[in-house]
């Protein structure tokens, strides 16, 4: 990373950390919950949510729930439960194999061919959204969410799976932010310094299956969205142009899944266009 | 007049909408003033209302003459009190206003001059601009008012200043922006950078009360404060957190700063009002 741009990108981690723990304390606890619930997977994200989670509402309020499939590695597991052990919470292990499996056993039949890796991997995102708001209405908690900054921005996600959740901690931090504030809230050494992989199948790593590095990302991301440069502007600096291109224009492209389901205006006062009040309202 | 003037910082986080909680909350904070023995207690911008209230302005708005404003106005018998809500004029406009009360009455109204709709803010689409700087005395001399963003504006604590205000009062809801800011935190840094220079060029003290909380996600940060005329923090109420925080200031601080860098006694006004006056014709 250009030591200018890991400068502007650097964190004030304990400030950042208690706003953030404020956020999820105030958010939560205002609509009436005093638990929440997450997905755990062994990556950073939501390692860092987990902390954070623990930070603001004590152990006894956060429950991890980890739901391998059955080609999600060993190690994904072990670096979540080392997270559970650290934290002191509560955890449910929930494999995902069975429900998914039936799934495309049945589909792949009826449309006469295999599923792709994309199907599959969007198939599992949304089982694991679906069993994390079951068992957040069985603990009567909100369900947390674990996506950065930089992945909602790419678009790199599964929408109303991976990316559905009731409140979003660390939305606003790039990746390589949520690197600082890991180390600086304690998330163990082997799942900072591992590659990050949204584990869907065997040897997938984000960064390979994107086709460029994070650091790259976040560079190119923040000074796009934060500074307000041009992509032109960008590329003066001395980035990539196809690169810069590929993912400002992957950012447009994934716009809707960062937005509700738009709605036919027809009345004179249509929700999401002027029909306007914070999620707040009332509680 | 007392030349020392015991202020509190009234730091609270407002419920959004529910002006009963909040106005409760106001009764509670005046009354915890008053066994502090302060002289004025001043309340965030909205502190009635909370802020990002878009279409709740509606059902918010109170006029000067609303029960719940007249309670608030009669809370200020044994202490002076500033407090701030959406204003509904008679003619059914809305507007962010500031009241100063004391001893029972309405001192001054302040209609928020400047409303910022940019970036995350969206006043100017529900509220109507004020069009008055005008500042007010009080028992501890002429104060000013600005509310929030119209402290950016260098105009208004100026035009306040050369009317005669040695006292600024800036209510405000001011979230946090840029907060992972290594060093500080983006809005803060301006604020806190901006009241001591301010406090300095125009030689008063700056009471600034900022609310904490969170709407939707968006930090409210605090770090209220009151600032002396020679740009030195006397007493600041913390970030995040509510609070009730006094500070005594001596107001012949003032008479001293003004007489040893005199720079409100030597602005031109009339050289500021012909270039003003070219301006407005070309």
């Amino acid at each position: 990373m250009k030591p200018e741009l890991e400068k502007a990108l650097r964190v004030n981690a304990p400030f950042t950390t208690s706003v953030l723990e404020g956020f999820i304390r105030d958010e939560v606890q205002k609509v009436g919950f005093q638990r929440v619930v997450f997905g755990l997977s062994g990556g950073i994200d939501s390692a860092l949510s987990a902390y954070l989670a623990t930070g603001a509402l004590g152990k006894d309020a956060v429950h991890a729930v980890m739901m391998p499939y059955r080609t999600s590695s060993q190690a994904s597991l072990d670096d979540a439960m080392e997270v559970v052990d650290d934290l002191g919470i509560g955890y449910t292990v929930v494999d995902i194999s069975g429900p998914v499996d039936a799934y495309f056993d049945a589909m792949d039949e009826r449309l006469e061919k295999k599923a792709s890796n994309l199907r599959r991997g969007n198939r599992m995102a949304r089982e694991r959204m679906s069993t994390l708001y079951d068992l957040s209405a069985e603990r009567n908690a909100l369900v947390v969410g674990t996506s950065n900054k930089t992945e909602l921005l790419l678009g790199y996600g599964t929408q109303f799976g991976d990316m559905a959740s009731a409140l979003n901690p660390i939305g606003d931090l790039y990746k390589s932010q949520v690197r600082q504030l890991s180390a600086h809230v304690g998330v163990p050494r082997s799942i900072l310094d591992k590659a990050p992989s949204a584990d869907l199948w065997e040897d997938q790593t984000d960064e390979k299956e994107l086709g460029f590095s994070y650091d790259d990302a976040d560079e190119i991301l923040y000074q796009w969205v934060d500074v307000r440069l041009s992509p032109d502007e960008i590329v003066e600096r001395g980035y990539d142009r196809r690169l810069v291109e590929h993912i400002v224009t992957r950012v447009q492209r994934n716009q809707y899944k960062r937005r509700p389901p738009i709605i036919a205006k027809l009345s004179s006062r249509t929700i999401g266009i002027d029909f306007r009040y914070l999620r707040d309202w009332g509680v | 007049m007392s030349h020392v003037q015991t202020i509190a910082l009234a730091q609270i986080a407002p419920k959004l909408g529910d002006v009963a909680a909040n106005l409760a909350c106001h009764r509670q904070y005046i009354a915890e003033a008053v066994a502090k023995q302060a002289d004025v207690i001043v309340f965030p911008e909205l502190g009635l209302t909370g802020y990002q209230l878009q279409d709740l302005t509606f059902n918010v708005a109170r006029t000067l003459q609303h029960d719940d404003i007249v309670a608030l106005v009669n809370a200020s018998r044994e202490i002076d009190v500033i407090f701030s809500f959406i204003e509904e004029s008679d003619e059914h406009f809305f507007y962010v206003t500031g009241v100063y009360a004391a001893k029972g009455e309405i001192v001054h109204v302040h209609r928020k001059v400047y409303l910022p709709t940019y970036g995350m803010f969206d006043e100017n689409r529900y509220v109507t601009s004020g069009s008055q700087v005008q500042p007010f005395r009080t028992e501890h001399g002429t104060a000013g008012m600005l509310i929030c963003e119209d402290a950016w504006h260098v105009s208004v604590p100026y035009l306040h200043a050369m009317q005669g205000a040695t006292m600024l009062y800036v209510p405000a809801s001011s979230p946090g922006r840029n907060v992972m800011d290594e060093h500080d935190f983006g809005s803060h840094t301006f604020w806190r950078q901006l009241l001591q220079m301010y406090a300095q060029l125009f030689g008063t003290h700056i009471v600034f009360v900022n609310r904490v909380g969170y709407e939707d996600g968006v930090h409210f940060y605090g770090s209220s404060g009151v600032v002396g005329p020679e740009g030195r923090w006397l007493g600041e109420a913390g970030t995040s957190r509510e609070a009730l925080v006094t500070v005594t200031i001596d107001h012949r601080d003032v008479r001293r700063a003004r007489y040893i860098t005199p720079l409100v006694r030597d602005e031109r006004l009339e050289l500021t009002l012909n270039h003003l006056a070219k301006i407005q014709r070309k």
